[in-house]
C-alpha cells in the first residue's frame, strides 16, 4: 500500500456538498478567446456575443482545480470524462453563478501510487436565475 | 453558407460530417489559458514523463470541445446541441491528426421538438478511438 493522499479525508467529508457559489460575468473577450482556442469558426459565435455550448467548460474550472489541489496532495490530474447538458446559450453580458460539488469519490491503488477517481458537477445559472447548463466531469487525481 | 440540415433529411445510420483537427503544443497552451487549466501534463514534457506519460497530451476537455464543434458545424444555425458526453479512453498527442466522427443512432419528436441522438468519437492517426460518447441535438423539421 502506498501512502494515503494527504487531504483526501477532508475531500471525502465534502462529497455531496455544494461549494460556495461563484459569479462569473461573461465578457466578449472570454468568448472570443475560447473559440480561438478551439479553432471554431462557426458564424454563430464569431462576433463573441454568444458562446458555443462547450464554453461552460471555461466557467469556474480554474478555481475548482485550485481549490481541489489546495486540499488534496495530487501531483497531477487527468480528465476521464465530460458530460454537458445545455439548456440555453450563454451570452456576453450574462452573469453566471456556478456551484460546484464533488458528487463521487473512490480510491484505488495504481501504478503511480494511490489514485482518486472523482466526479464533480457544476450547475450554472444566469442573472435571471435560469438554469443554463450543467456539467459533470470525471477526473483522476494521482 | 451551407444549406440548413433538417430533421426530415437525417436518418439513423447517417454519419455526422467529420472534423479533422491537428492541435499543436501552442494550441494546448491557448486552450489552457482560455479555460484556466494549468495542469502541467499539457505543456511541460518533463513533468508529463514523470507522471507516466510519453509526452505532453491534448487536454480531454479540448477533445470534448472539438466534438462539440463537429456537432455545431453539422447542425447549422438552427440546430441546437442539448447534451454531449464523452469518456477519454486514450491519449491524443499534439502534432497528430485528431479526427472527430459521429453517427445518428435515433430520431424522435418530443414536446414539439425534433431530436436526433448520435454516438460520437475521436480517432488518432492509427484509427484508435481515444474518446467516445453520445450527443443529443435538435433540428428544424424541414419542409
Amino acid at each position: 500500500m502506498s501512502e494515503a493522499l494527504a487531504g483526501i479525508e477532508k475531500l471525502k467529508s465534502m462529497v455531496g456538498v455544494g461549494w460556495e457559489p461563484r459569479e462569473y460575468p461573461i465578457e466578449r473577450e472570454m468568448v472570443r478567446r475560447f473559440i480561438r482556442a478551439v479553432g471554431d469558426t462557426n458564424p454563430k459565435w464569431r462576433d463573441g456575443m454568444i458562446a458555443p455550448p462547450t464554453f461552460v467548460l471555461a466557467i469556474g474550472f480554474e478555481q475548482f482545480v485550485d481549490d481541489l489541489l489546495a486540499m488534496v496532495s495530487f501531483k497531477s490530474v487527468l480528465m476521464a470524462g465530460t458530460e454537458l447538458e445545455c439548456y440555453q446559450p450563454i451570452k456576453t453580458g450574462d452573469v453566471i453563478t456556478a456551484v460546484f460539488e464533488v458528487s463521487g469519490l473512490r480510491e484505488r491503488e495504481g501504478e503511480m501510487g494511490r489514485m482518486a477517481f472523482l466526479t464533480f458537477e457544476s450547475t450554472c445559472k444566469n442573472q435571471k436565475h435560469e438554469l443554463v447548463a450543467r456539467c459533470r466531469q470525471m477526473v483522476i487525481g494521482y | 453558407m451551407t444549406k440548413q440540415l433538417s430533421y426530415k433529411d437525417v436518418n439513423v445510420g447517417d454519419g455526422v460530417t467529420p472534423l479533422v483537427k491537428e492541435p499543436t503544443t501552442r494550441q494546448l497552451v491557448v486552450w489552457a489559458g482560455a479555460v484556466g487549466d494549468y495542469t502541467p501534463i499539457h505543456y511541460d514534457k518533463d513533468f508529463a514523463r514523470s507522471r507516466g506519460l510519453s509526452g505532453v497530451i491534448v487536454q480531454g476537455q479540448l477533445v470534448g470541445a472539438f466534438l462539440g464543434q463537429m456537432l455545431t458545424d453539422w447542425l447549422g444555425e438552427k440546430g441546437e446541441l442539448k447534451k454531449l458526453s464523452c469518456s477519454y479512453k486514450g491519449m491524443n498527442y499534439p502534432g497528430e491528426a485528431l479526427t472527430c466522427k459521429g453517427e445518428v443512432t435515433k430520431k424522435y419528436d418530443k414536446d414539439g421538438e425534433h431530436f436526433i441522438e448520435c454516438k460520437i468519437w475521436a480517432e488518432n492517426p492509427k484509427g484508435e478511438k481515444t474518446a467516445s460518447g453520445r450527443a443529443v441535438v435538435t433540428l428544424p423539421a424541414g419542409g
